[in-house]
This record gives C-alpha cells, sequence and structure tokens, in this order.
C-alpha cells in the first residue's frame, strides 16, 4: 500500500474550488513534485497534507494513520503530525542562532539534551552548517538560510518532507546546487518527498513522478520523461519545456497552415479525430524542428524572419503563412541566414484542438 | 567632435541657498530657544555654575517633581503596554468576533484629548464629589470613596487609556506584516500555539513593543494635561506641571525661571536618551520578517471565550471612551455643576451661550482654529523645503541640517514653551510675549517634527531617477521639482497639514504657558475655566472640542483615503 494518500480531497474559499477531488498515492522515499502556474492548487494541496488549511472534503492519510477527514470529524493539527516543512521565504527564526534553530524542533519533543545535541549536530553536518552553528540565521546568504531551514527539518527525522518553493528565492546557479543536495539528503534518510514547484526544469531533476496540476484539476501524473514526451494534453504540452502552436486549417481533405496555400506534407499525418474540426493546431518543441532542402518531400516552406545566437544554440523564428514557429538549431548545425526562404522538417508534430 | 561646456556650479548658488533657508529655520525656531534654556539652566550672572544647577535640582520641590514624572511613566508604560499588547494581539491573532471593527474602536483614543478625560474622571471619581464614588458611598452607607483619581494610581490609569494606542498600533503592524510562515514553520517543527506565542511571536515583535513603550514613556514624561487636571489639587507635581506652576505663578522672577530651566534641560536630556534608546532598539531589533507570498496567519481559537472575550472589549471601551464622553456633553448641559442628571436640569443653554454669547469660549475657538490654520500651512511648507535638502540634494554642508533636523523629535512641548519665551519677550529686540503670535512661533517649533516625518517618508518614496529623467528630457531643476516631485509629494504634505492641524486644535501644554487674557486656546479655556470653578462651561467647551476633533478627523479619513486612491 502506498505510504502518503489522498482521497477525493477537495478544497472550496467560498465560490472558489482550489482543489477539486484530488486522488493521489506517493510511495514511502518517492520524491514526489507538485508543478502547476501560479494558482493552481498546489499550494493549496501541500498545505492540507501539512494541516494549515483544512479539507472541505476528503480524507489524508500518511502509513496507517488518518490526518485530517471532515467527515469523520478528524483532525491532525501540524506539530502532531511529524512532518519537516521547507518554505518559500525560509522562515528561520532571526530572534535565534542556527543551532538554535535547528535544535528547536528537539526540544519540544523533550528529548535527552545529549540526544539534542548529537542530532543538531548532525543536521548541521549533513547541510553544511557546522561552522555557523553559532551564528545568527540573518548573516547568512539566502542559501545559507535555506540549509538552516532544511537541517532544522531533517533533525527531527521526519516521516514526509514537505518543501514549498524552496528554491525560488536563491539565484540560479545556487538553484542548481541545492537541488542535487537535497536529492542527496533524500537518499540518506529515506524520507518521502511532496515539492512544490512552478519551476519544471527543478520538477524533472528531482522527482521519481510529478504531477501537473491546472485550477485545481489533476492534468497528469508521471514519470519525469513521459511527462516530457508524452504529455497527455495541449496544456501539459505547453506548461512544460518550450512550445510552439500553430494554427493549421482542414480545407476539402487537405491541411493548410493558416494564411499559407500550400498543404502540409502528406508525411505529416493528421490524426483522424482532428479532420472533424475546421481549425486545430500542429505543435512542436522548437529542438525538434530541424531545417532541410528545398526538395524533401515532408518539408514545410517558410521564411527566417529573425535568427539570434543564444550561445550553445541557435534560435530562429520562421514564418510559414500568417503563422510563425520557434526552431531551435545547435550553433555548429547549417542553417539559413535572416530573411531567406527555408524548408522545415517537423520531427515529433503534436496535434490539439484548438483552443477555444 | 562637438565639444559641449559644461557649466559648474561654483561658490553661492540656489542649492546653497535652500540649505542656508532651512538651517535658519530650524535654528530660530528650534535650536536656539533651547539654547537658551541650556544657557540659562547652566550660566548664572553670565558665568558657568553647576553647582548651582545640582542645588536646584536636588531643592525638595524640584526633585519630588522629577520623581512624580518618573513614577508616573513607568506606572503609566508599563499599564499601556500590557494592555495595547493585548489588544492587538486579540484582533490579529486570535478569531475574535468583528476584528476589524474592534480595531478602529481602539484607535479612537488617539484623537481624544487626554485632559478632557481627566476632567471627565475627575467628575466621575473625584474622592468625595465624583458620580461614581457618590452612588458607591450612598449604595453601601459608608464614607469611603470607591476610588480616588487624584492619586499616582489615578493619573496613570487616566494616560493607559488615552496612549495605549502608541503600542497598540505598533505591535498590530508588526503581528500583521510578520511572514506566517515563522510561525507555521514552528508549528510543523512541533510547537502548539502556547508555545509559538512565546518562543517565536513575542520575541519577534519585541522591538516593537519595546519602540511603542518608549514613545509612551517619553510622552508621559513630558505630558501635562493630566497631572494637572488631577495631581495638582493633592500637590503631585510632575516636571511639566512644575515648570508652568513656577512660571505662572511668579511672573516670570530669575529664581523661577532657572527652576524652570533646569527641569526643562532634564526633560530635554531624557528625551535625548529615550530616543537614542529606540532608534537603537529598532535598528538592532529590526528583525527582516516581512514575508514574500502570504497566507493568512494562524488564528488561534477561542472557543468558548470568544463572545465573553468580545464583551471585555466593548466593556473596556464603554468604559474608558464612551462613560467619559456622556459624562462630559451631560455635564455640559447642566444648569449648574452637582445637579442630578434629570431633565429639568439638562439644556442646551450652555452651549448656546459658550458659541454664541461667551467671549472667552468664542475667542478660544477662533483662536485654536487660525493657530491651528497658520501653523499646518507654514510647518508643511517650511517641512517639505526642509525634507528636500536632507533627503535629496548633495550639499555641502547637510550634515549641519540633518543634525538639526533631529531636534524637535527630542523637544517637549514644555521645553518649547519655555525656550520661546525667553526668546521672543523682548530681551533680544523682538517682544512677542503676550500675543498670539508667541503661541504661532511655538506650534512651528512643536509641529516640526510631524512634518519632517511625513515629507521625508514621501520624499524618499520619489527615487532620484525620476528627477534625472525629467532633467535629461530638458526640464529644468524648477521644472522638475513643480511638475515631478511636487506632484508626488503631495500626499505626504497634506498628511502633514492635517497630522499637525488637528492637535494643534486641542493643544493645551504649549498654549498655557504661553497665553494673555485674549489669547486663549480651546485647551486653555477649558483648563482654566475649570481651574475657575466654572465646571459646566468648560465642560461644554470639551464637548464642543470633541466634536470638532471627530468632525476634522472624519474629514481627514476622507481626505487621505482619496489621495492614497
Amino acid at each position: 500500500m502506498s505510504y502518503i494518500r489522498l482521497v477525493n480531497v477537495t478544497k472550496r474559499f467560498g465560490d472558489v474550488t482550489a482543489v477539486n477531488n484530488l486522488n493521489l498515492e506517493i510511495d514511502k522515499g518517492e520524491c514526489f513534485s507538485m508543478l502547476g502556474p501560479s494558482g493552481c492548487g498546489k499550494t493549496t494541496t501541500l498545505r492540507m497534507v501539512a494541516g494549515f488549511e483544512d479539507l472541505t472534503d476528503g480524507e489524508v492519510w500518511v502509513g496507517d494513520r488518518l490526518l485530517s477527514s471532515p467527515k469523520k470529524h478528524h483532525y491532525t493539527p501540524p506539530e502532531n503530525r511529524n512532518f519537516g516543512m521547507v518554505f518559500q521565504a525560509f522562515a528561520v527564526w532571526p530572534h535565534m542562532s542556527v543551532y538554535e534553530n535547528v535544535a528547536f524542533p528537539l526540544r519540544l519533543r523533550g528529548l535527552p539534551s545529549a540526544e539534542i545535541d548529537q542530532r543538531t549536530k548532525d543536521a548541521l553536518a549533513a547541510t553544511n552548517l557546522l561552522k555557523a552553528a553559532s551564528e545568527s540565521p540573518d548573516s547568512l546568504s539566502g542559501g545559507g538560510k535555506q540549509r538552516v531551514a532544511l537541517a532544522r527539518a531533517l533533525a527531527i527525522n521526519p516521516d514526509v518532507m514537505l518543501l514549498d518553493e524552496p528554491l525560488s528565492s536563491l539565484d540560479p546557479h545556487l538553484r542548481e546546487e541545492m537541488r542535487f543536495e537535497i536529492k542527496d539528503l533524500q537518499r540518506k534518510y529515506g524520507f518521502s518527498i511532496i515539492y512544490v514547484t512552478h519551476d519544471q526544469s527543478e520538477a524533472m531533476a528531482l522527482s521519481h513522478r510529478i504531477l501537473v496540476m491546472k485550477l485545481g484539476v489533476v492534468q497528469q501524473i508521471d514519470k519525469p520523461l513521459d511527462i516530457y514526451a508524452h504529455p497527455a494534453n495541449r496544456f501539459v504540452f505547453s506548461f512544460i519545456g518550450v512550445s510552439s502552436f500553430t494554427d493549421v486549417l482542414w480545407q476539402d481533405g487537405k491541411a493548410f497552415i493558416s494564411g499559407s496555400d500550400r498543404p502540409l506534407p502528406a508525411a505529416l499525418t493528421v490524426p483522424e479525430e482532428m479532420k472533424a474540426e475546421a481549425r486545430f493546431s500542429l505543435a512542436s518543441r522548437p529542438t525538434e524542428i530541424e531545417f532541410t532542402n528545398a526538395e524533401d518531400p515532408a518539408g514545410v516552406h517558410g521564411q527566417v524572419i529573425r535568427r539570434a545566437f543564444l550561445g550553445e544554440i541557435v534560435d530562429y523564428l520562421v514564418r510559414i503563412g500568417d503563422q510563425q514557429v520557434r526552431v531551435q538549431i545547435g550553433r555548429r548545425d547549417p542553417g539559413p541566414g535572416p530573411d531567406e526562404a527555408c524548408c522545415l522538417k517537423f520531427l515529433r508534430p503534436f496535434w490539439y484542438k484548438a483552443e477555444d | 567632435m562637438s565639444s559641449a561646456t559644461i557649466k559648474k556650479d561654483s561658490g553661492f548658488g540656489v542649492a546653497q541657498l535652500i540649505l542656508l533657508l532651512s538651517i535658519a529655520i530650524l535654528v530660530i525656531f528650534v535650536a536656539w530657544p533651547v539654547l537658551l534654556i541650556l544657557f540659562n539652566a547652566f550660566f548664572v550672572d553670565g558665568s558657568f555654575n553647576s553647582l548651582d544647577f545640582y542645588r536646584v535640582l536636588t531643592d525638595p520641590e524640584t526633585f519630588q517633581a522629577l520623581t512624580n514624572s518618573l513614577i508616573i511613566a513607568s506606572m503609566t508604560t508599563v499599564g499601556s503596554t500590557i494592555v495595547g499588547t493585548f489588544f492587538a494581539w486579540l484582533v490579529t491573532r486570535t478569531d475574535l468576533p468583528y476584528k476589524n471593527f474592534m480595531k478602529s474602536l481602539f484607535l479612537v483614543p488617539f484623537m481624544l484629548p487626554s485632559f478632557i478625560g481627566a476632567l471627565a474622571w475627575k467628575m466621575l471619581l473625584s474622592p468625595h464629589a465624583g458620580y461614581i464614588n457618590k452612588a458607591f458611598m450612598s449604595l453601601f452607607g459608608t464614607t469611603e470613596p470607591l476610588f480616588n483619581i487624584y492619586t499616582y494610581y489615578g493619573i496613570s490609569a487616566v494616560e493607559v487609556m488615552y496612549l495605549f494606542p502608541f503600542v497598540f498600533i505598533q505591535v498590530c503592524g508588526a503581528l500583521e506584516r510578520m511572514d506566517p510562515t515563522l510561525e507555521e514553520s514552528a508549528r510543523i517543527s512541533g510547537a502548539g500555539l502556547l508555545t509559538i506565542t512565546r518562543k517565536i511571536t513575542i520575541p519577534l515583535v519585541l522591538p516593537s513593543i519595546m519602540s511603542g513603550a518608549l514613545l509612551i514613556m517619553l510622552y508621559s514624561m513630558a505630558h501635562f494635561g493630566t497631572v494637572a487636571v488631577l495631581g495638582i489639587e493633592q500637590g503631585i507635581y510632575n516636571i511639566p506641571t512644575l515648570i508652568y506652576e513656577k512660571i505662572h505663578e511668579s511672573a516670570g522672577s530669575f529664581e523661577s525661571i532657572r527652576t524652570g530651566t533646569v527641569l526643562a534641560t532634564v526633560l530635554v536630556v531624557t528625551a535625548a536618551i529615550i530616543i537614542w534608546g529606540q532608534q537603537k532598539i529598532l535598528s538592532r531589533g529590526h528583525y527582516q520578517i516581512i514575508g514574500g507570498k502570504s497566507f493568512r496567519p494562524m488564528e488561534l481559537k477561542l472557543r468558548g471565550l470568544r463572545w465573553p472575550l468580545l464583551l471585555f472589549c466593548l466593556a473596556y471601551i464603554g468604559f474608558t471612551i464612551v462613560l467619559p464622553t456622556v459624562v462630559i456633553f451631560l455635564v455640559g448641559g447642566l444648569n449648574t455643576y452637582g445637579l442630578p442628571f434629570t431633565w429639568e436640569n439638562l439644556s442646551l443653554a450652555n452651549y448656546k451661550y459658550i458659541l454664541t454669547e461667551y467671549d472667552v469660549t468664542k475667542d478660544a475657538i477662533f483662536n485654536s482654529v487660525s493657530l491651528g490654520l497658520a501653523a499646518a500651512v507654514i510647518t508643511m511648507f517650511a517641512g517639505v523645503m526642509i525634507s528636500y535638502v536632507i533627503v535629496k540634494m548633495k550639499v555641502r554642508g547637510k550634515g549641519i541640517l540633518e543634525f538639526l533636523g533631529m531636534l524637535p523629535f527630542s523637544v517637549p512641548g514644555s521645553v518649547i514653551a519655555l525656550g520661546v519665551i525667553l526668546a521672543w519677550s523682548g530681551k533680544f529686540g523682538i517682544n512677542l510675549y503676550n500675543t498670539v503670535w508667541i503661541i504661532l512661533v511655538a506650534y512651528i517649533a512643536r509641529y516640526m517634527a510631524f512634518s519632517l516625518r511625513a515629507n521625508s517618508a514621501a520624499l524618499e518614496q520619489v527615487h532620484d531617477s525620476l528627477m534625472e529623467a525629467s532633467r535629461s528630457c530638458g526640464a529644468t531643476m524648477w521644472q522638475s521639482l513643480k511638475d515631478i516631485v511636487i506632484p508626488l509629494v503631495k500626499p505626504g504634505m497634506i498628511s502633514a497639514f492635517f497630522l499637525i492641524f488637528l492637535p494643534a486644535l486641542r493643544e493645551l501644554t504649549v498654549s498655557i504657558m504661553l497665553y494673555a487674557p485674549t489669547t486663549r486656546t480651546i485647551g486653555v479655556a477649558i483648563y482654566t475655566l475649570n481651574e475657575d470653578g466654572e465646571t459646566v462651561m468648560s465642560t461644554a467647551l470639551a464637548g464642543v472640542a470633541l466634536i470638532l476633533i471627530v468632525i476634522g478627523q472624519t474629514l481627514i479619513n476622507h481626505f487621505t483615503k482619496k489621495v492614497s486612491e
């Protein structure tokens, strides 16, 4: 049986449904990410697991412990859930030293002082903070403060670690470094992680599985690679990775890119369910389009609008009909110059119904 | 290649002129009177004499006043801090019903003048004539009053009622701005709400509590009205009331002026220490506790205590605000003081009399309104200019101005009044004594701090680049000031105007030392009529003052809301 279970969890704030009938199972030791734009309900879900928000309906279980269930009038307050939590804004207490911050949850549990000292030092060592133990957290950088928050959450040896956009307040290179530190700590301690973020690369790098959410409704739960390679719908496709959408018209049994009088080549097979629509979208990742020669039967003709060198890759904007397509190729690959006519080959086309 | 010639400002320019003007205003209105006090305190017959300073200080009467100030201020501070912190916590961190409404009710005492409150409490709780004490004595057939307001406890209790909002407002602000995740992370660590309050919340808002407490300490040390109304009868003097008594009774004899200046010096030094301490606390203990994305902070569920606590709050408001106000209006309507409140004894005759016939009160209302308007307008413009130099201009000699700009914050009202007497009574060629102008001069000095604070805050919001952008578009410095800076600081100027006008309307501490028979302010008229036994007239005027203040405050709220929109 799964370790963390959310059963039919719903949360309404007045008339607004923040989370709608969410069912979720997370294994012991799994790193599970919740991804979505702001306001999608991911943070609310995390806070319901933590116990900071009560449920409108449904149940939250961890192991064989029922934590929240409005139907059964059961609610375990956050302080009794034995979770660790790290917040975006660090939330380290400025009036205590680094050591005192980490020892605080242990003291609350009334442990013998020798054990408190040992576990505090272990947690500080695991997060490379031993040297800063007696300092005020205000003297640390953002990354340092977030390490204190991590150490504080680790010290109690939590069943579940809840991370609420823990890296968003850090600068980019530090973010990457901390990502792997969190992963290492999880391997070492074996707790489950629920990780909330709006940064997809963070979710990809850390997680065993990812949940993509939109307006309180689950869009897809899958392994990172599957989310990327097999997005469940238009929203997931556009939210994960860079994407470009092109309007396509279906006329007389042929597909035309909007504004273009040349039909799409037969090699780009339009799925049957799209043919009923007058208008739909051809979607692709800029890196999954390449330039081909003008005679290629699978090629789509267009014209370069602009070209930009972004270091290792070259970013093109190509006009086809009245649509624009982004193409990214390697720096060393041959490509057309600005304003030149060109021919594109879609390596992995996705087809979606037009947005309402 | 084109060669541009850069005109360099050399020597005496507009900037220097503004700087000098700013320095001159602060020196003439604030620094010089204070210097005169220090000079008179330490120099006897033109030579330095600290021994005589010590002699005056240890004179039993003076020393008693110092002790009294300290006792009353300490009790007031402790009381206000407890009351203010408790109510602030109640309206920000619990599920008390009608929290926002209660919060605005707790701010009401801010606008009520405490000496009018003291007057009301005198009528309620004076040992033998107070309405409550009389009722108590006749009810239980005793000659012992329930509570004697003419004591340290009585005076402090009345001051607490009107001063606790200083702590309340600071603590409310800190609790509301505090990042809720600081408390949530303690909760997830396993701490219950009581532990969180004790270990996290209170330590984090302690700097705000302390800074509010110090403000109250400063205010109470230098507070005239309550002690004058409730203490003098029993011989309880504090520093400001003794200064007043000395200047008043001896009509400016050398010995009493010396005592006054020595006491004033003690006040100035105390104020400086308190303000220094407050800055220290705020800068050192000012934790970065303001968070990013915010959820509602946790609320303590009061459960069964919800309604009883609301009732307690309402009872507190009823007892400390409604009851005294009602008493003021009722007594103001009595035909003769001492009669019971029955319909035959009550009428609007007194109100009509003081508004249309009685010269003393008519003059007082006219004086207070015109003095308030004049002081507010002058101080508002002077404040913009001085703040502009301090905040924005890069000009040599600004340091002097920054130092002088701190001064108005630490000079209490009675010190200013005494300094103004020393400076403007003809000793230096200009004699304003016994005219309305001397009160105006003192008001400008007294309220300069308010204007400087509001205007610097507004100016700090205006980033330098806005002005630079305007200059680079081809506007001159004056055009940029007129079209860019002034429109942006206008809200600050308007709030400065009101911040000065309303307190000036109900002012007592300064004008009581400077008034002449025809230059009474509303505060002076209420106080002197009461001293002369004209209790009902004095109370009726107090009622009128309360109405004026409430109308003024409503207008402010209306205007400042409009400006900020």
